[in-house]
């Protein structure tokens, strides 16, 4: 990693962020597997150092839209982790009241707007967020992430195509993690596994970033976020990463060597940052203990809140439905 | 009062809105320079400039998705589609997204979104520009579903949806533009989920919406002349029904005739059977009627369209054998 002319604090809060994500995600699991999880579970790990580093360089008055892997991009937007948590377990104090789940994350106040879970949906929606900013003569940047596998869908041309005509305040973050589900980028797109050409294509200009790296993220988003203000133009940024676990909790992710998994975990981004943080004498170890047992904490306690927060009552199926 | 065309009223509502709320913006295929594949927003672009009426590219699933997300940070976005049956290129968005955000955020999002389309079968454009989706739609929990066959119901009911919180579907009946009426110069609203008694009449209730009405106002001429006094009435919104009006009336006529111009199979007719079968199967005479087009895609040659689409003599047929009259 380059040197980094960041503040240790403002270090340290990108690797409390990565790890209280990290953490979250290994909590998820454990809670699937005991049952106070249901329904569909996609997890963020390995992917933490994008969701951190892109959304950390946001104004309050930015927004973020993402898709149904959407923890991470909620944590790190600060919405609740109590409130994430119950959500998860389907309770009333979550933040869709316990009626989204997992993949329909929303915290309107944090301009966090949703966690949509059809593929490439969401991309529409941040357009049209991105037109009322211009519309309104608002400076906002609309961030929304999709994945390698959204760039199959027609609505990702469009919006492309769209975003640069009108001249939005788009900033497209591209989580390539090689596969959609099962499928390798490479048996999905004609033209392989380097998807930003396709941005070029719409006259839109497209970065490419080490996805692994969350220093690497916060500097070319921070570049791209000054440009798109400056200029109206919406950029793409298409990160280099993978999952480290399956799609699901139920996907063995048998379609994957070991070797493939190896590369990429030796890639680690919090471990990567972390050895960086302690070889240039930024912080001990006793400092990453800290925070890791901080988070742990944080986490627990988002257990508890979960688990002893109500249900909602059955009056609740039927509100919210009309304004 | 004024008379006027259904076009002219549209047209009336929408520069109301755009004069009274900045947060009001046009968005749709060619209704910009083009004026609009029916001519509804004519001379809009000059008079309101191009960030208020936008022409998009044919990207229907983006465009009203980027109308819902201009929606869900406060803008009032009124987005044509062409044609009702381009809704299902959209339906993803307008069912996944508009209809469900507001639901799945746990009530943090509201959707002022108006989707108009043109809608229905009758002028020979065959199986994809001609069906009505309308009913699917309606079907649909956070839609709002509305229609109208009177210059004064859709301004009245046009003011109500831009005043409206949720996503709204205008279904526009291609085939009644042109058909003039008297619109009150005062101003007035027409609340959505209201029918109306079109023609008041004690002997039997006739139901229908958009392009059914004149066919039932044709119908109850022909049944003046066998001494039948008929009811009509006008749902005006599919989703959320009004079944207080068609109780109201069948309680007072006893004998009840469904019409609907789009496919007898499915559709809103069927849950109206269904609810007045549960409501006021005690004040019926006799069967509920139900009347629809055939259940095939729709054909282009004249003869065979108009053999699918219900005219005055099969309502008329239908109900005097199921009434023995």
């Amino acid at each position: 990693m380059d040197k980094s002319n960041l503040s240790k604090k403002e270090l340290f809060n990108l690797l409390q962020k990565m790890i209280l994500i990290r953490e979250f995600e290994e909590s998820c699991g454990e809670n699937y597997a005991k049952g106070f999880i249901r329904g569909f579970l996609h997890l963020y790990i390995g992917e933490e150092a994008i969701a951190v580093g892109s959304i950390s360089a946001l104004r309050e008055e930015d927004y973020v839209v993402t898709h149904y892997r959407d923890h991470g991009h909620a944590l790190a937007r600060d919405l609740d982790t109590n409130s994430v948590m119950a959500e998860l377990f389907g309770k009333s104090t979550g933040v869709s009241k316990g009626k989204g789940g997992s993949m329909h994350l929303f915290d309107v106040k944090k301009h966090f707007m949703g966690g949509h879970a059809i593929v490439g949906a969401q991309l529409p929606l941040a357009l049209g967020i991105a037109l009322a900013c211009k519309y309104k003569k608002e400076n906002s940047v609309v961030l929304v992430f999709f994945g390698d596998g959204a760039v199959s869908q027609g609505t990702f041309h469009e919006t492309l195509n769209l975003a640069s005509l009108w001249e939005l305040p788009v900033l497209f973050f591209l989580e390539n993690n090689l596969y959609g589900m099962g499928s390798h980028v490479e048996n999905t797109r004609a033209e392989g596994r380097d998807i930003h050409s396709s941005a070029e294509s719409y006259g839109i200009h497209a970065e490419i970033v080490d996805g692994m790296n969350v220093l690497e993220v916060l500097d070319i988003t921070k570049k791209s976020l000054d440009s798109i203000r400056n200029n109206s133009r919406p950029i793409l940024i298409e990160a280099k990463t993978f999952r480290f676990s399956g799609h699901s909790m139920a996907d063995p992710a048998k379609y994957r060597s070991q070797d493939e998994l190896n590369y990429w975990l030796k890639r680690d981004p919090i471990e990567s940052f972390e050895k960086y943080l302690v070889d240039e004498n930024i912080c001990t170890q006793d400092e990453l203990k800290k925070i890791k047992d901080q988070v742990q904490d944080e986490i627990s306690k988002a257990v508890e809140y979960a688990i002893k927060s109500p249900e909602p009552s059955l009056e609740d199926l039927k509100k919210d439905i009309y304004a | 009062m004024t008379l006027m065309t259904i076009r002219q009223s549209i047209q009336k509502g929408l520069r109301e809105a755009l004069n009274n709320d900045p947060s009001v913006f046009l968005m749709g295929e060619d209704i910009g320079e083009y004026g609009g594949a029916y001519a509804i927003t004519s001379g809009f672009l000059e008079e309101f400039g191009s960030d208020r009426i936008k022409d998009t590219p044919i990207s229907e699933a983006t465009f009203i998705g980027a109308g819902i997300g201009a929606a869900t940070v406060g803008l009032k976005p009124i987005v044509e589609l062409m044609s009702m049956s381009f809704s299902l290129v959209a339906f993803d968005q307008i069912v996944n997204m508009a209809a469900n955000l507001r639901y799945m955020s746990g009530g943090q999002i509201s959707v002022p979104l108006i989707i108009r389309a043109p809608t229905g079968a009758g002028m020979q454009l065959g199986a994809t520009h001609s069906q009505s989706f309308e009913t699917w739609l309606s079907e649909v929990p956070g839609l709002k579903v509305i229609t109208f066959s009177s210059p004064s119901d859709a301004l009245g009911l046009l003011r109500s949806a831009v005043k409206d919180s949720n996503p709204i579907i205008i279904a526009e009946p291609a085939g009644l533009y042109g058909v003039r009426g008297d619109v009150s110069d005062e101003y007035y609203e027409i609340p959505i989920g209201s029918a109306s008694v079109v023609k008041e009449g004690n002997d039997v209730t006739l139901v229908s919406y958009g392009h059914g009405i004149p066919i039932l106002l044709d119908t109850r001429e022909e049944l003046i002349k066998i001494n039948i006094d008929a009811e009509i009435i006008d749902l005006r919104t599919l989703n959320p029904l009004d079944m207080v009006s068609i109780d109201k009336s069948i309680k007072k006529t006893g004998r009840v005739v469904l019409l609907d111009t789009s496919r007898k199979l499915g559709g809103i007719m069927p849950e109206i059977v269904s609810r007045i079968q549960e409501n006021s199967v005690d004040f019926l005479d006799g069967p509920i009627v139900s009347v629809g087009s055939e259940n095939t895609p729709w054909p282009y040659n004249k003869n065979l369209e108009n053999y699918s689409l219900p005219n005055v003599d099969n309502v008329i047929e239908s109900f005097r054998e199921a009434y023995k009259i």
